[in-house]
């Protein structure tokens, strides 16, 4: 394997100075400017760090992270989502938890963020097209929310419903896909440690084209399982739908879990270009986080379920 | 490519200095795409995936030129300018001069020189299959294109092997569409120009026959 796991090492040691003075710096500003509330109460306690699950990988650019986005919703092309995404409203911002739970709720996105302890989660992001990034988000797991709604014994599955609105998702003026955009996990996968919700990257508020306000991340999953701007999530009993699924459902499963010996039909998945690198690398089962998540998957064919 | 254009009518001959002219301005227009995507290299604005970027935009010109080639003819009937269809052999070259960049592109810097990975991706991947027949079949008609060569074969010969084109773009329009994850729209538009420009060829040939000529 090739994933540096380095005790003695903490995120400071790795993240660019600059950085990391500059989440400081946004944290103060955010709090004093009110545009992400939750970030003031994190200042307060502060910040929070992923309990050994950030990888020491350095950081892919920002520029790139926001300006290489597949998210239909605003277009096809790379650079569409970072064009038209500025369109998008965020605020007020709805957010419902549902389904097979004692306690459905709908929270407003400040309160959310405010609510929840937000801690930085540098993972590397896998597209199935064959091209990686490493990403710090900002967020916390999905479990803790889920919790909040006392999910009950139906709960099996977990979907997730994002924003459709074509006023100012020019992007769903076109079926591409169909519109809302939909994902899921399977309930153990969601409450894992691993997967959560995002609402900034890079010590910043989550910019529009990386899914504002809220997105989920899966890391070891490939990236269009991370739904971007979550209106509903449903605790559900049946496997539910998901949009690529239904577009090509020999081409991306339920799972899409990353893995370089299950090819994409059209092309290979043994090897990535890892977005600002020149030769390309070997792909990592799970994208390199089977430790933790092998186990979920144990006695399954994931030659079937890809 | 193809002999609809047998017998012009009279055209008047411009100045030979007027015909460098034109074709100075075709050739440059055949070769400004390569110059504004060695720009956008050497300035980085070929965004995050700069490697992707280059090798499908060398692909799509060269598509694009194919099917310029393949508009020359329909244009010079229509236009009724017959001497227009010198310029198909410049076009052609010129399309086939992408695509090999294209290939070399995927060869040596997608793949750095994978050999084994190559083979399997030609094997495995029906639109890496369709690009690369469609290239090799592009060779003998790049080979065969000079005055030479069409001597040597015979106008007629020369004639048939060069209707291969009309395999060739098909499979190149396939190629691209078959890597499409979601958005069929723009190789639906080259499929729709494709199919406008065989249309036209078609009810030519009715139209010559229904003639008896």
């Amino acid at each position: 394997m090739l994933i540096r796991h380095a005790p003695d090492l903490t995120d400071n040691d790795v993240t660019d100075r600059s950085l990391y003075l500059r989440r400081r710096e946004f944290i103060g500003g955010a709090a004093g400017l009110g545009l992400l509330a939750a970030a003031g109460t994190a200042s307060a306690r502060g910040l929070t760090y992923g309990p050994g699950f950030s990888t020491t990988e350095t950081p892919t650019s920002r520029k790139d992270i926001t300006s290489y986005n597949n998210f239909y919703e605003f277009g096809v092309n790379k650079e569409d989502p970072s064009e038209n995404a500025g369109a998008l409203k965020t605020r007020p911002w709805t957010l419902r938890v549902d389904g097979e739970c004692e306690a459905p709720t709908s929270f407003a996105i400040d309160d959310l963020i405010k609510a929840n302890k937000l801690e930085e989660r540098i993972y590397r992001m896998r597209c199935v097209e064959g091209w990686s990034m490493v990403i710090p988000w900002v967020g916390f797991p999905l479990k803790d929310l889920l919790a909040q709604v006392k999910p009950t014994s139906k709960a099996k599955f977990v979907a997730f419903e994002t924003l459709k609105r074509p006023s100012e998702m020019p992007g769903q003026r076109w079926d591409t896909l169909q519109w809302p955009y939909r994902e899921g996990l399977r309930i153990d996968e969601a409450v894992h440690p691993l997967t959560i919700l995002a609402v900034g990257l890079y010590g910043d508020v989550l910019p529009n084209q990386n899914g504002a306000p809220i997105r989920l991340v899966v890391p070891w999953k490939y990236g269009f399982k991370g739904a971007k701007s979550i209106v509903r999530i449903s605790l559900v009993e049946k496997m539910p739908r998901t949009a690529w699924n239904d577009l090509a459902p020999r081409e991306y499963g339920f799972y899409s879990n990353v893995n370089p010996a299950v090819d994409h039909p059209r092309w290979s998945q043994a090897t990535e270009r890892r977005i600002g690198e020149f030769r390309r690398r070997e792909t990592l089962p799970f994208n390199g986080y089977g430790q933790y998540v092998a186990d979920l998957y144990r006695g399954m064919d994931l030659k079937r379920n890809f | 490519m193809d002999a609809s254009v047998k017998r012009p009518v009279r055209s008047k001959r411009p100045s030979k200095t007027r015909d460098n002219l034109v074709y100075a301005v075709v050739w440059l227009a055949c070769f400004a795409p390569l110059v504004w995507l060695a720009w956008r290299v050497f300035s980085d604005d070929l965004g995050a995936n700069p490697i992707e970027t280059l090798i499908r935009q060398i692909g799509v010109w060269g598509l694009r030129l194919l099917l310029v080639g393949l508009a020359v003819t329909p244009a010079a009937r229509i236009l009724r300018k017959p001497r227009l269809v010198r310029f198909r052999r410049t076009i052609g070259l010129f399309a086939f001069s992408y695509i090999c960049l294209h290939l070399l592109t995927y060869i040596g810097v997608d793949l750095f020189f994978d050999w084994g990975q190559l083979w399997k991706d030609i094997l495995k991947r029906p639109f890496i299959t369709l690009g690369m027949l469609a290239f090799t079949l592009l060779i003998p008609l790049a080979v065969t294109s000079t005055n030479g060569w069409v001597l040597r074969l015979g106008r007629a010969a020369w004639q048939r092997l060069h209707w291969l084109i009309y395999l060739i773009v098909p499979l190149g329009v396939a190629h691209y569409y078959l890597l499409v994850k979601a958005d069929h729209r723009p190789p639906l538009i080259y499929a729709a120009i494709l199919t406008a420009l065989m249309l036209w060829r078609f009810w030519d040939a009715f139209r010559r026959r229904a003639a008896g000529r």
